[in-house]
């Protein structure tokens, strides 16, 4: 069990596996490894998502390469993210010869039914955590307010909002933190 | 990633039909995992068997696989440059945003009944304040879903 891939491989199998409802699932439990494994820090987990929204591809595939890259590199990028995908591509194998009774299958439906609010309470603890490690404790893991970047947060998510802005992708907006970063050091 | 998956794969290849894919984004939901990945998977396996499961699972990770763990490169090793700190900086804060949004615009779509309410709240409640672990409380959810149903309390 000393094996970094192996470790690697069991953890995301297991994401891949219970991460239900596409990418952002994936965010409960990668908030949830630093308590396991030294691959990274909860605060790293806002720089992963940053690079994750601003790259193409699924947020939850990139997050695994990220992760896993953190953990042991190039390679473990790669055990991260084949290992995340395994567990659907068994499961989307078993499903497709049976398509019909599967989707319209009354347990299917009602359990699936149930873990998707779940899930979302799972992943507002998540962005708690983020909130948490980003913006309200200090890298000596001391509480703080600062409410000048919880306003500048706010206003950010209220831009989000807005009809017109809507369809723009999310490297835009981190673009834009960028740009706001470096203007007022922050 | 929907109309993307719609244009590549009905419009341009005639692969599967407009239906099919919308068949297969919802057991993609349905199914643990990436909906975009699942439903790739779906696609070639549909087409070619396992291997084309496989082939089409594959070409859907690699330009993430590849183009991030070049930017993590990146991001380590400049991660002391001042600038980049600044500009990380800024960066958490729309992270905090876009999440912010991901968890509203989830909710909207997934609490639609007064159990699923509870679902929802549950979860939260567990997740942050009892060391029960994350795996175990989507089985709990799954295992309730179906209780429910049984006692013809829950309609999905």
């Amino acid at each position: 069990m000393n094996n970094v891939y192996l470790q690697l491989f069991i953890e995301f199998f297991q994401i891949g596996l219970f991460a239900i409802g596409g990418g952002p699932a994936t965010i409960p439990f990668l908030m949830d490894l630093p308590n396991r494994h030294d691959w990274y820090e909860v605060s790293d987990v806002a720089n992963m998502l940053a690079v994750s929204e601003s790259t193409p591809g699924p947020i939850g595939i990139n997050m695994a390469t990220y992760a896993g890259y953190n953990a042991a590199g190039f390679l473990g990028g790669i055990v991260a993210t084949f290992s995340l995908v395994l567990p659907s591509l068994i499961v989307i194998m078993i499903v497709a010869k049976i398509l019909d009774r599967f989707n319209k299958n009354m347990y299917v439906k009602s359990s699936f039914g149930m873990i998707r609010p779940a899930v979302t309470g799972l992943i507002a603890t998540a962005v708690w955590g983020i909130f948490r490690t980003a913006l309200f404790m200090t890298a000596e893991g001391k509480w703080q307010f600062p409410v000048l970047l919880v306003l500048m947060s706010l206003g950010f998510y209220g831009l989000m909002n807005i009809k017109k802005l809507k369809k723009l992708h999310p490297a835009v907006w981190i673009l834009c933190g960028a740009i706001v970063g470096i203007v007022f050091k922050l | 990633m929907l109309p993307m998956l719609k244009y590549e794969l009905v419009e341009k290849n005639h692969w599967v039909t407009e239906d099919e894919i919308l068949d297969y984004y919802a057991v993609g939901q349905c199914t643990p995992g990436i909906i975009a990945v699942n439903v790739a998977t779906f696609v070639g396996f549909k087409r070619k068997g396992v291997l084309g499961g496989i082939f089409s699972t594959l070409g859907m990770v690699s330009p993430s696989l590849i183009i991030v763990s070049i930017l993590a490169m990146f991001l380590n090793q400049f991660m002391s440059n001042e600038y980049v700190a600044h500009a990380v900086g800024g960066i958490k804060i729309v992270v905090c945003a876009l999440m912010l949004n991901t968890v509203v615009t989830m909710a909207k779509k997934t609490v639609k009944s007064l159990p699923a309410g509870i679902a929802c709240i549950l979860a939260f409640v567990l997740a942050m304040f009892s060391p029960v672990p994350t795996v175990l409380i989507v089985v709990a959810a799954g295992v309730a879903g179906i209780i429910l149903y049984k006692l013809g309390r829950f309609k999905a």
